[in-house]
């Protein structure tokens, strides 16, 4: 059902198009770097990333919600500890499960599936079936004349432009990066010039789930934490990843982009349902005529 | 890359643990084999403990415990205990069939009720119709009085979608205008809104101008409200699952401070959802459908204290034990009044056991005035039998100074409309 008869006008209309699909380009960039990252040095599939989401989201409502004092404190707060948390957990799993099965590709994906069972009942077990909403650390909105927006869902467009940087700057800047891109490259040359490829293994693993315990942390106001939340995400997550191509950061980028201003204006101008029927068309065919993805190498 | 074998110690792992899980489940059932009076009735609980309807079975599970214990503290039904059990459908109709199912095969209960959500309801009904054991539900869908399901299938504790709308549209029209846009959930229960409501407000002169459709496991709005035209004077909105709190926040965001038009909606938006929450600021004023007035209102029944401290609910419409766990009140005293339904039924018809369902079913069809009172604490209900559905009054509150306040309530002769069905000539 096309609208358009009677509604906003062209202009405003296609201004809040632009904001949404700006802001869903920001979440699915954060949420698919790291999944992107896990895949491209570790060369795994991780079944499990939205289920790292939904953790650090859940986190986030706990700290907030016993840090006394402002919103933004616990919002803090959150920000700092929740994708510590999970990270933590990530190189538990890893060492515990990943690791004993030699990263095997088929066996990473069924032992991931099982850890995002396991993760998600443990969510519903300890912190309950209902949404929680997460305070936003402040409450500025923008009032068009035409609509309100809210002033934090763009705040969370410059996080993702910060955090996507600074993922860009530590693999091509540091030290750390430069010995993951090595293992990327070839882990049997990196392992025999003395670096610990098991370490870099679970520090890229812990690094993607604290990743994508960031950006729910971030995208937690505009949403509500949830045991089930990973779904979405890690489904948009694979369509982005997939179209970039698997463990190229600017074919993420790119990809979230064109999803993410896809989705938004496609949402407005036609329906939500839609531009989910493109996007999953879109991989379809990416991986038909282009299976390495945009930006991905030939493996 | 050594794949590990499974070593001698692994097998005999696991006979341990089926012991244990063997004496687990000798501990569970043990008691009910040394209970003295009788055997106990088993009564089935389809439970929405997992899925899009967890907020709500939480707080049925509480509601129909609360009566339970009432229940049995008053002798039980024909002098028997009465035993509740719960079995999670993770708010699915697959799933929810196949509960029916082990409620009856496996359990032995001789009837199931509670379910809320109607693609749950129109999921497992057919179930239950096969394997004719009374099925009575809480759904407030219009599947049930349409001739949609079967003559096992009853709803006698709360009224349906169709009658809470053909109720409440004349007031909507006189008093808050006539031009309606509508968003609702995409499945059968918004449907029911989508389509009845239409029909009302058209009969009061007025006009549906836009229908806006929302999958109910969206988790993002403001991409929707673009669609509501500029001379919409009504917003009418109904919506549930995890994400409601952020649908009404982001209703907020988008009109902000410009100019909004009247806001009708279903309390689906909010259950289980503090009304004080930060970002809903902007509802002051707006009205509210309440099937059960979440805030005691100051002339609420004699029952009303007794049925909240029963179930653990304070004045607020909040658990007594944790202020922020907002009840889902206008649904859960459903769950309390068909458990009452099951005793008066079962009770009119001498129940025994399985065998007497279908005597069971008669009782309750033959059923018609339900008078006030603590087994009924929202109101005196009218049920009919050949529709299998009950009739009752319906409340609309107003957004006054963040709490909700009763303005107006319907009588049961305003939600009445003319039967499509009548089960009692289906065979069983």
């Amino acid at each position: 059902m096309p609208i358009l008869c009677n509604q906003m006008a062209f202009g405003p209309f296609l201004l809040l198009a632009l904001l949404e699909g700006t802001v869903t380009a920001a979440v699915l960039a954060l949420t698919a770097l790291g999944l992107s990252l896990v895949f491209g040095v570790m060369r795994v599939v991780n079944v499990a990333h939205g289920a790292f989401f939904m953790l650090g989201a859940v986190l986030a409502w706990f700290v907030a919600s016993h840090v006394p004092g402002a919103p933004a404190l616990g919002f803090v707060a959150a920000l700092v500890l929740a994708p510590l948390a999970v990270a933590a957990l990530a190189a538990v799993a890893d060492r515990l499960v990943l690791k004993r099965i030699g990263y095997d590709p088929e066996a990473t994906i069924v032992a991931t599936i099982g850890l995002l069972y396991i993760f998600e009942q443990a969510a519903l077990s300890l912190f309950g079936p209902d949404a929680r909403p997460v305070p936003a650390p402040f409450t500025w909105r923008i009032q068009f004349p035409w609509f309100g927006y809210s002033g934090y869902k763009l705040f969370v467009v410059a996080a993702a432009l910060v955090v996507l940087a600074a993922v860009w700057l530590m693999l091509t800047r540091s030290r750390a990066g430069l010995i993951m891109r090595a293992t990327q490259v070839d882990r049997q040359t990196a392992r025999a010039f003395g670096i610990n490829v098991d370490l870099v293994y679970t520090g890229t693993f812990a690094l993607g789930a604290a990743l994508a315990a960031l950006g729910a942390v971030l995208v937690v106001p505009i949403q509500q934490a949830h045991y089930l939340m990973g779904g979405d995400p890690l489904l948009l997550s694979f369509i982005v990843v997939i179209i970039g191509g698997l463990g190229s950061l600017r074919g993420t980028l790119v990809a979230a982009l064109v999803i993410g201003l896809g989705d938004g204006i496609i949402s407005m101008f036609f329906t939500p349902t839609l531009a989910k029927i493109i996007a999953t068309l879109a991989v379809a065919l990416v991986l038909v005529f282009r299976p390495q993805g945009l930006f991905g190498a030939r493996a | 890359m050594t794949r590990r074998t499974l070593n001698k110690a692994e097998p005999s792992r696991r006979a341990v643990l089926k012991g244990i899980g063997a004496g687990l489940l000798a501990s569970t059932v043990m008691p009910g084999a040394v209970r003295a009076q009788g055997a106990p009735i088993k009564l089935g609980f389809q439970l929405h403990v997992t899925g899009i309807g967890a907020s709500y079975g939480r707080w049925y599970q509480r509601t129909a415990d609360a009566a339970l214990k009432m229940i049995n503290d008053a002798g039980g039904i024909n002098g028997r205990p009465v035993e509740i059990l719960y079995e999670d459908d993770g708010t699915d109709p697959k799933r929810g069939a196949e509960v029916v199912d082990k409620f009856v095969n496996k359990h032995g209960c001789d009837l199931v009720f509670g379910t809320l959500f109607s693609h749950v309801v129109i999921g497992s009904a057919p179930r239950a119709g096969e394997l004719k054991v009374p099925y009575l539900v809480c759904s407030e869908g219009y599947h049930v009085a349409s001739g949609m399901l079967n003559r096992w299938t009853l709803q006698p504790g709360i009224t349906d979608a169709r009658s809470q709308i053909v109720s409440m549209a004349p007031w909507v029209a006189a008093n808050l205008g006539k031009k309606v846009t509508m968003i609702f959930p995409d499945f059968a229960f918004g449907h029911d809104h989508r389509d009845f409501f239409t029909a009302a407000i058209a009969a009061q002169g007025g006009e549906v101008i836009a229908q806006i459709a929302v999958p109910p496991t969206e988790t993002s709005f403001t991409r929707y409200f673009p669609q509501i035209p500029a001379d919409t004077e009504v917003l009418y909105h109904v919506m549930v699952g995890p994400a409601v709190l952020t649908f009404v926040k982001e209703l907020g965001e988008f009109y902000g401070s410009g100019p909004k038009p009247a806001m009708f909606g279903f309390i689906d938006s909010l259950e289980a959802v503090d009304i004080a929450t930060p970002g809903l600021e902007f509802l002051e004023g707006s009205h509210f459908w309440e099937g059960h007035n979440r805030m005691k209102p100051a002339d609420a029944g004699e029952h009303e204290a007794a049925y909240r401290a029963a179930v653990g609910v304070d004045d607020n419409g909040a658990s007594v034990s944790d202020p922020k766990d907002v009840a889902t009140y206008s649904h859960m005293f459903s769950a309390w009044e068909t458990l009452y339904i099951i005793k008066a039924g079962m009770e009119a018809s001498g129940y025994q056991g399985p065998a007497d369902r279908q005597k069971f079913v008669e009782a309750v069809e033959a059923m018609t005035e339900i008078p006030y009172g603590i087994e009924h604490p929202q109101g005196a209900k009218r049920f009919n039998g050949k529709t299998h559905q009950v009739f009752g009054t319906q409340n609309i509150s107003q957004v006054q100074g963040g709490k909700l306040v009763r303005v107006h309530q319907t009588s049961i002769e305003d939600g009445l409309y003319d039967d499509a069905v009548d089960y009692t000539a289906q065979p069983f």
